[in-house]
């Protein structure tokens, strides 16, 4: 039955595509793209179809046993809700963008577009990985595909590419290398790598000093992997450095599936009862997301290029997302999950448009952007919906899960945590400070360059600026996900449903058994 | 009361939608006008439809979208909403065949992308008009804001610029940083949005000050309302084309900031809950302080336009004043006066720009006898400013006769006195220009006895607004019977 095999499909069509890719670059450079594409798309149509067959049985997950071998020895993929909706959503977006940077990948990397698609193939099998797998080995060794790929697709860009990957390299082995300590320690305390089964030992065990070290160094690991403030400072120059068909992967995929493995933390393998059982911990995770929020936005503010100003405005949405799974209530993990699916999309629009914009500009400076709209009216047209998505208004995506993510802080707040209003407090700012920063841009690109003199009606003499858009397919994938944005925004109620069933089972105690049955087996 | 479900109110919100492609893709002018027309026309034909149903004391609802549990995207046309769409789809026809005019008169560029903001601004006016919720009205309310940006920085040159940032300053600013939390607030206790008769905070453990709060946060926050300190938009928003300042800046934008409010103080909070923690005087307080200072910072303008937006901030305060003082006298005065004032406010924009067409003036003291120039201009500037002041014969004699009444019901007679004093106020900032339009000697008057009006695309529209003021003193009724109704729950 091949409905039984999607959880290793998914896996095994981007990487075995890989493998061909770089073949056949040998061969002929121009199969490259249509074998990147198929296999991609593999991949999408399994996550899709996993997502519907999960969400018709949920709260039960489905278990895939590689090669056969039982949990805990074996590695299992694990899925329930929450991770085939981030599958679903992961490869959509790496797709999507797929098809849509062809022209801009001829452009930027000529002759090396064998090895970038291989690469591209590469880290979506360990992203994706990451989220499939329900083994805390396995999840580090996809940490390390996807983070090798990432660094080889990064360091491809500009002139000072390779250096600020080189900065990303070590922050990134530095991070994967405390996950894979507090991994050691979990194995020392239990003796198991499976994630449900670590959590059923854990609840006899309870949170002894050992695993509250490992807890704190996993955690670690995974905040420092997502560039949460104030360990960032590795991301903007990576992204903005880097290739725009390279950037407009990563920057939609890394951070989201980082938060993803930190829920997964969060919930499946310490449980809700030992990850929220110090309330001072919980509260500085809060304020902390709360200082990201912020610090970012203001470091936003400084930005004299939109790349830059994109990746700031990226690790800020990291602090709504880190900052909701802590909140300690449904509502608040509700709007972190459904801002994974909504910042995928967005941050995808954002780095699209961007993608649009360097193929014709000379660069991405803010003095660079004068007169945008009158040369590229339809890409500036889908970054103002995707910067409306970013600010938040309805119906754009962006509103609905900022709608979450308040509620949940002010629960938590009217639960006496006083960090949850501190939180909502930092996540108005930061909608305020998009106003600021999109309409700076806009400004930029409506108003420049200015008018020479006045004509006999009184009128100014504005230069005239002839319409140079970027290629047909760019610009068509822009607008694919820009309208997707409301699309999603007009979903959110479905997206909710298929969050709860994921994430309300994780948070009830009388479901572990039906989960871990459904893990071991026995 | 009964419940029907209809597609009228959708299809009204798209029909301004509907012309967009034809006007972007028009290359004759004529073509893209027409299309302007023919949406305008369906928008307030649609509106009409639901009309006498709405009369009858039917309500239309249609869910569009489920979004959020217990919060879908949901349309609904009671009184109060088509009392609001009987005011703004009839002046965006008037209001086309003025921009026509003026646009041409003045060969404005970027005619197209005007047309088209205009239609998305009035699409987002009605979704205002038809929602059934507040997030579907913050939704359309948002939708207006980033829609008018480009009208009013529409010569692209530095001063629009600086109008701009002020303009989404204070209205963004205000909805995201205030509205949306008092939202937050409101859902996180009632558990619904709902514009419901009696409000969604009754049986809720809601105390005076976090009323009181709720209050203020919805009153700045939905800052279009004007109401001061959150009103320096408005007077800095008048560099915009002036059909822009007509309908936008006297009908359409502001109130929806004071339709907002007052959906909010009448559906949400609730008039019976807030009389309880006897807030009318919090409301009707503020309103007076703006109503006040803006009438007397009005006297000292010397560019009519700019005296026309302090007017306007002043008589959008009157609307929250009636609805605050909390009696059904004063609740249906200040409802009626949102129609009132805006044909009234119109035919006086109108007017501005017909002079700036016409003759080339903005300023007050160089319109010193215009009247001989220019004489059925004035004698609708003389007929608007009537209106405004509240003068008999004129419809906006009706509201403020009704908010009067409330005042004196509700036993808080200081804003009787509010009210007499800013009409001695606005009577004193509007009729010296007519005065000294018409009544001049030879020696002092600028201009030339000989009659050359504006175009006649410009002319007609102003008539047309004049006389509807002075009809609707004479047919009130279906105002004020939407607004009975209205308060009647």
């Amino acid at each position: 039955m091949i409905s039984q095999q999607y959880p290793a499909l998914l896996i095994i069509a981007p990487l075995l595509g890989a493998f061909v890719v770089a073949v056949l670059s040998w061969v002929d450079k121009k199969y490259c793209f249509g074998m990147a594409v198929a296999s991609l798309a593999a991949a999408t149509v399994s996550s899709i179809l996993l997502l519907i067959d999960v969400v018709a049985q949920a709260p039960e997950p489905i278990v895939y046993k590689l090669g056969g071998w039982d949990p805990p020895f074996g590695i299992s993929y694990y899925v329930d809700s929450l991770n085939a909706l981030v599958l679903a959503v992961i490869s959509c977006v790496t797709l999507v963008n797929l098809g849509t940077v062809r022209t801009a990948v001829n452009k930027e990397h000529p002759g090396k577009e064998g090895s970038f698609y291989a690469l591209y193939l590469l880290a979506v099998t360990g992203h994706l990985g990451m989220v499939v797998t329900g083994d805390a080995f396995n999840l580090y060794v996809l940490l390390e595909i996807a983070a090798l790929s990432g660094y080889a697709l990064l360091g491809m860009g500009h002139r000072r590419a390779a250096f600020s990957t080189l900065n990303y390299l070590f922050m990134g082995t530095i991070g994967a290398s405390f996950y894979l300590l507090g991994v050691g320690y979990l194995y020392i305390q239990t003796g198991s790598l499976n994630m449900v089964d670590i959590a059923g030992i854990l609840t006899q065990t309870g949170a002894t000093m050992t695993v509250l070290t490992a807890m704190s160094l996993i955690f670690i690991g995974v905040l420092i992997k997502m560039a949460l403030f104030p360990m960032h400072a590795w991301l903007p120059n990576a992204y903005t450095h880097a290739s725009s068909p390279a950037s407009s992967l990563i920057a939609p995929m890394t951070t989201k599936v980082m938060v993803y493995v930190l829920i997964r933390m969060m919930l499946t393998v310490f449980t809700p009862d030992i990850t929220f059982s110090m309330p001072p911990v919980t509260e500085t995770m809060v304020w902390l997301a709360s200082a990201a929020i912020v610090g970012c936005a203001l470091l936003a503010l400084s930005a004299r290029n939109l790349k830059r100003m994109l990746t700031y405005i990226l690790i800020a949405e990291v602090g709504y997302m880190v900052g909701g799974a802590w909140l300690g209530n449904t509502t608040g993990m509700t709007g972190a999950v459904l801002h994974i699916v909504n910042d995928a999309a967005m941050t995808l629009v954002m780095f699209l448009a961007a993608a649009c914009m360097a193929y014709r500009l000379k660069s991405l400076d803010f003095d660079d952007l004068k007169g945008a709209f009158s040369k590229m009216p339809f890409t500036m047209a889908f970054f103002v919906l995707g910067a409306v998505a970013m600010i938040g208004v309805p119906p754009t995506c962006g509103f609905f899960s900022k709608w979450y993510l308040l509620l949940g802080g002010v629960q938590a707040g009217n639960a006496g945590m006083f960090g949850g209003y501190v939180f909502c407090g930092s996540l108005i700012l930061s909608s305020l400070i998009n106003v600021v920063l999109f309409f700076r841009v806009f400004e930029i690109a409506h108003f420049e360059p200015l008018a020479q003199g006045v004509d006999d009606h009184g009128h100014p003499i504005r230069p005239k600026i002839p319409m140079e858009e970027a290629p047909p397919t760019l610009v068509g994938g822009l607008a694919l996900t820009a309208v997707a944005l409301v699309v999603l925004g007009l979903f959110t109620s479905d997206i909710v449903d298929v969050i709860e069933a994921g994430v309300l089972p994780l948070l009830d105690p009388s479901l572990t058994d039906t989960i871990f049955l459904a893990v071991t087996g026995s | 009361m009964i419940m029907q479900s209809s597609i009228f109110p959708l299809l009204a919100i798209l029909a301004p939608l509907a012309g967009i492609p034809g006007m972007m893709s028009s290359k004759n002018a004529n073509v893209r006008e027409a299309w302007t027309f023919a949406s305008a026309f369906a928008t307030f034909a649609l509106a009409l439809v639901l009309l006498p149903g709405v009369l009858d004391g039917t309500e239309y609802t249609l869910t569009i979208a489920p979004v959020i549990p217990a919060v879908p995207l949901a349309l609904k046309v009671d009184s109060l909403g088509m009392l609001f769409a009987m005011v703004s789809t009839p002046l965006w026809i008037v209001t086309s065949l003025y921009s026509i005019g003026y646009m041409r008169g003045l060969h404005e560029p970027n005619q197209t992308r005007y047309f088209c903001c205009f239609a998305l601004a009035i699409s987002a006016t009605v979704g205002v008009a038809f929602s059934a919720n507040l997030f579907t009205m913050y939704l359309f309310y948002e939708m207006l804001s980033f829609a008018t940006y480009p009208l009013v920085t529409h010569h692209q040159d530095p001063e629009a610029r600086v109008s701009g940032r002020k303009y989404l300053l204070y209205i963004v600013g205000g909805s995201i940083g205030l509205a949306l939390p008092a939202m937050i607030i409101v859902f996180s206790m009632a558990g619904t949005l709902d514009f419901l008769p009696q409000g969604v905070l009754v049986g809720t453990n809601i105390g005076a000050g976090l009323m009181a709060v709720l209050v203020v946060m919805f009153i700045f926050g939905f800052a279009k309302a004007g109401v001061m300190p959150f009103h320096s938009w408005l007077p800095a928003a008048m560099v915009a084309p002036t059909p822009v300042s007509a309908l936008l800046h006297a009908v359409a934008v502001v109130k929806v900031g004071v339709f907002s409010v007052v959906r909010v103080l009448t559906g949400i909070l609730g008039v019976d809950l807030l009389a309880h923690f006897h807030l009318s005087t919090l409301i009707s307080g503020i309103a007076a302080v703006t109503i006040l200072t803006a009438s007397l910072i009005a006297l000292s303008q010397k560019e009519l336009k700019r005296r026309l937006a302090f007017s306007t901030i002043g008589q959008l305060s009157y609307i929250i004043l009636g609805v605050g003082l909390l009696t059904p006298k004063g609740i249906t005065g200040g409802m009626v006066h949102i129609a009132m004032h805006a044909f009234g406010k119109i035919t006086l924009f109108f007017c501005a720009g017909a002079i700036f067409v016409g003759a080339g003036k903005k300023y007050i003291p160089d319109m010193v006898g215009i009247g001989r120039r220019m004489p059925v201009t004035m004698t609708a500037f003389f007929i608007g400013s009537l209106s405004v002041i509240g003068i008999p014969l004129t419809g906006g004699f009706f509201s403020k006769w009704y908010m009067l009444q409330g005042a004196l019901d509700s036993g808080q007679w200081i804003f009787m006195v509010v009210l007499l004093v800013s009409s001695l106020l606005n009577a004193a900032y509007f009729l010296p220009i007519v005065y000294k339009a018409f009544f001049c000697t030879d020696e002092e008057s600028l201009f030339e006895p000989v009659v050359k009006e504006a175009p006649i695309h410009c002319l007609v529209p102003l008539c047309i607004t004049a006389i509807v003021s002075v009809v609707l003193f004479f047919f009130p009724d279906v105002f004020r019977t939407l607004a009975e109704l209205a308060v009647e729950g």
